[in-house]
């Protein structure tokens, strides 16, 4: 018999400490090799670490939510050729206390208030009715047997005795008095609470946006942009081309008319490292594409977006974020990005405030695209139309360069033949 | 043909139709039972009754066997000898005793009992085929109550040296070499008697463990018991033939084909209803495979056709079917009752018993959370005194409010424990009033106790 310690691993990126997301075994748990232990998240991605032997694990380094640093004491696994992988391990009849259970008394639930009245005391609005163990109202059966009887629906009651239960006085209430519609008219109070740990992406999330928040003196600027023209491209394209080329959505267009505008003005696409005092402009655009995972906001990052056609575009948006919502996508491919995009799609909203990924100076949100009317001079007539709201760092970027680059944007979406004709003339 | 006109006619004289007949011709309602073989079902007769009076006795000639040999708490006799005629007698004297006593229940209530053979002609009319001729019953109301049989084997056709669980009873010795196909309870239960007996008995499970239904945890004592027998078990394993003139069951198992030799093969892979020449095809009933579908009263589809027990969907088990019999008695009489139970307890008489009541852990619904807590026997002073402090005593409560959701227990005697575990969860009890209530000592049913105040607060002996 061995029993081994294994330390938290160096998981790249030359991090020193990562937070320990989640334990999936727990002491007293046989661990075959390779099984996953535990999910570590770094600033980037969450990564599962796996055994390293077979055997018994009799000690955990650190509790869910913990940091720990890189090299620290993570798990202590024991081996023993008698230790039996796959089956339960028989708990020990415990024959001494354990002082630590023991002092965890449960609590007692709560319990209705007891009564003794003409009319007993409403327990209606907080409690919702208690059902048994086959999901009926909780009451014992001489109750049940004498409501139906009476031919009363106990599910109109509610109970008064231990944990909503439904009792001979609660049935001889109803009778005298009727059903009790003290306390709301059927309408509940809801008093549940639930307390969840703020960890993994989530927290990296909280921490990224309280950041940007504190730091970053925050502008938007709302603009509308007529997309008839840009639609009706795109449907020709992916009438043309959607057999074999995939469909295209509206966002390579957008990314294409960003390529674009961030040449007439770098300001925008740049990283402010305030501490240094340092504004680094880049001529790639690295898009970062704010992507909703079930694990939460995940901005992957698509490479020199200028120079990639619209399907490749489209291809690659795609790879990300099916990466990102299947948690596989890898710690390269989250950073890095210069200027961010958000979209909700369907949901897009009228406008929104979006925030903007730190170091970064600015961010586009794209809103919902609807037909609305449009006077043209001499009529109202129908017109597909898209809210741009983007966001500035007022610190680096000034509001007339701000709405220079929208009017920039808008113009080239509402003239689509320009998102491919403005290549410099060198 | 004789004609008889009633208001309830009562098909099957099982623990289900007796019941229901008894009561309601007690409650004033003008009742008609028929019975083709003698009353008191599989149950009494070939089931329920007899398998335990043989288990009794074979824990009895069993712990002589140990006392011959290396002596029980310092008790040793000299060389038992089993009379299984003998005990076959006793058993029979038992099941005898039991049948008259439904016999006369029947007759004391005022039903009139007819025995023979039912069929549908519609809904409101049975012809019977009764010893003295055909007998036509046109009856107001009818109760569809003929339980359920042993499901056979393709290739091993019941009769010879292949048992139903009817033929296992009726043994005049135990086999030398037994073959039990099917690790169910019935299975276990025979199985085990019969190794006590003598026999050298092989289980032959085609899943992966026995009594499926259950975690492993709690089946685990009575496996670790078989082995103790010297009970020979085969998981993963399909018997795929018999050849009768060698007596050679052929297996196939995850290692291969295997032979084995048996003076007598015991098929229990389960039962099914007993709606053979009944005649269901001219009534229009909603089944549910092979059962017939009923509504909370125990109506069929049908006006005035009930349905109860084994035919009925739910576990196949007589006070399933005495509970379905009191509530068709008293609708038809004209009082109001309804199923609204919320647990129906099962036992295995296994080795050790295993009992079980409400949820178990792995049936709570999701969303539902749980507080589950045990308590061993082996902490128990009584178990200890017994010398069987093998298994424990297991609660499953609902954590918002404590009400018991299930119970489960394996150990000694835990059978007569199971009816306290209904009432708690029948009258929607919470942990804290188990607690709360004073356990004699020493008794088994402490170890109900000390799981509950495990939830509660804290075992005092945990």
């Amino acid at each position: 018999m061995a029993e081994h310690t294994f330390k938290l691993p160096d998981i790249g990126e030359g991090i020193a400490e990562a937070e320990l997301s989640d334990w999936l075994v727990k002491v007293g748990d046989v661990v075959r090799e390779d099984d996953v232990i535990c999910e570590v998240t770094t600033d980037k991605a969450t990564v599962e670490i796996p055994a390293a032997v077979s055997g018994k694990v009799t000690w955990l380094g650190g509790k869910a939510g913990e940091v720990m640093a890189i090299g620290s004491d993570l798990i202590r696994i024991e081996t023993d050729e008698t230790v039996e992988i796959v089956a339960q391990p028989e708990p020990e009849v415990a024959t001494a206390p354990e002082p630590e259970a023991k002092a965890e008394a449960a609590p007692a639930p709560v319990e209705p208030a007891k009564p003794a009245a003409p009319r007993r005391p409403a327990p209606s609005p907080a409690i919702p009715l208690a059902r048994n163990a086959s999901g009926r109202p909780l009451a014992a059966p001489s109750v049940r047997g004498r409501a139906r009887e009476l031919g009363i629906d106990l599910r109109q009651l509610r109970g008064t005795g231990p944990a909503g239960r439904i009792l001979h006085e609660d049935l001889d209430d109803f009778l005298a008095h009727g059903p009790d519609t003290r306390g709301g008219g059927g309408l509940v109070r809801r008093t549940g609470t639930e307390e969840k740990r703020v960890t993994g992406v989530r927290r990296k999330i909280a921490e990224r946006m309280a950041l940007a928040k504190q730091r970053i003196p925050h502008f938007s600027i709302i603009e509308e942009v007529e997309v008839e023209a840009l639609e009706e491209l795109r449907a020709k394209l992916n009438q043309r081309f959607g057999a074999d080329r995939g469909k295209l959505t509206m966002l390579p267009f957008l990314l294409r008319a960003l390529s674009e505008a961030v040449v007439d003005h770098p300001e925008i696409n740049a990283h402010y490292d305030d501490e240094a005092g340092v504004i680094t402009r880049f001529e790639a655009l690295h898009c970062g594409i704010a992507t909703q995972t079930d694990t939460g906001l995940m901005v992957p990052v698509l490479a020199h977006t200028e120079a990639r056609t619209l399907w490749d575009t489209a291809r690659e948006i795609k790879r990300l974020s099916d990466a990102a919502r299947e948690r596989r996508i890898g710690p390269e491919s989250l950073s890095g990005s210069t200027l961010t995009v958000t979209s909700l799609g369907p949901l897009g909203a009228l406008a929104t405030t979006p925030i903007i990924n730190h170091p970064e100076v600015a961010i586009v949100g794209v809103n919902k695209m609807v037909v609305r009317p449009v006077w043209d001079g001499q009529a109202f007539v129908p017109r597909r139309m898209m809210n741009l709201s983007c966001s500035f760092d007022h610190r680096v970027v000034d509001g007339y360069v701000a709405a220079e680059f929208v009017a920039k944007v808008k113009s080239l979406l509402e003239t689509p033949a320009m998102l491919f004709m403005e290549w410099r003339d060198e | 043909m004789n004609e008889l006109r009633c208001s309830l006619l009562v098909i099957g004289g099982g623990p289900g139709g007796y019941v229901c007949a008894s009561r309601a011709a007690r409650l004033g309602v003008d009742t008609i039972l028929v019975e083709g073989q003698r009353v008191g079902g599989t149950c009494l007769n070939i089931g329920c009754i007899p398998s335990k009076a043989l288990i009794h006795a074979a824990e009895l000639y069993h712990n002589a066997v140990q006392q011959a040999g290396t002596g029980m708490q310092g008790i040793t006799v000299s060389a038992p000898r089993l009379d299984f005629g003998q005990t076959q007698e006793w058993k029979t004297g038992v099941v005898d005793k039991l049948c008259n006593g439904v016999a006369g229940l029947l007759e004391r209530s005022g039903v009139k009992t007819l025995k023979g053979w039912a069929r549908f002609r519609d809904g409101k009319t049975v012809e019977v085929e009764s010893e003295t001729g055909p007998v036509l019953v046109r009856a107001d109301n009818v109760v569809i109550a003929t339980g359920s049989v042993p499901v056979e084997l393709p290739g091993l056709p019941f009769g010879g040296r292949i048992l139903d669980s009817t033929a296992a009873l009726a043994l005049p010795q135990p086999p030398r070499r037994l073959a039990v196909i099917g690790a169910g309870y019935i299975g276990l239960e025979l199985g085990t008697a019969l190794a006590k007996l003598g026999s050298e008995v092989t289980m032959i499970e085609a899943g992966p463990n026995i009594l499926p239904q259950y975690d492993d945890k709690l089946t685990r004592p009575a496996k670790r018991r078989l082995e103790a027998l010297g009970i020979a078990l085969r998981l993963n394993t399909k018997s795929t033939g018999w050849d009768d003139a060698t007596g050679v069951l052929t297996l196939q198992g995850e290692d291969g084909e295997e032979r084995l030799e048996a003076d007598a093969v015991l098929v229990t892979v389960g039962r099914r209803p007993a709606t053979d020449g009944l005649g269901l095809g001219e009534l229009n009933l909603r089944l549910n495979g092979p059962f017939i579908e009923v509504d909370d009263r125990c109506h069929t589809s049908m006006r005035g056709v009930f349905a109860i027990g084994d035919v009925t969907p739910g576990p196949m088990l007589a006070h399933r079917a005495m509970a379905q019999g009191e509530i068709v008695a008293d609708v038809v009489a004209g009082h109001a009752n309804a199923w609204d139970k919320a647990c129906v307890p099962a036992v295995c008489f296994t080795d050790p018993e295993i009992a079980t009541v409400g949820l178990l852990p792995s049936e709570v619904p999701e969303g539902v959370a749980t507080k589950v807590s045990e308590f061993s026997f082996r902490a128990n002073g009584r178990a200890l005194t017994l010398d069987a402090a093998e298994g424990f005593v297991r609660i499953v409560a609902r954590e918002s409010d404590h009400v018991i959701l299930g119970i489960q227990a394996t150990g000694p005697g835990v059978s007569e424990l199971v009816s306290g575990f209904a009432l708690a969860i029948e009258t929607g009890l919470r942990v804290e009033d188990v607690a709360g209530t004073i356990h004699a000592h020493p008794t088994l049913g402490e170890a109900l106790q000390e799981a509950a105040l495990a939830t509660a607060s804290m075992a005092n002996h945990g």
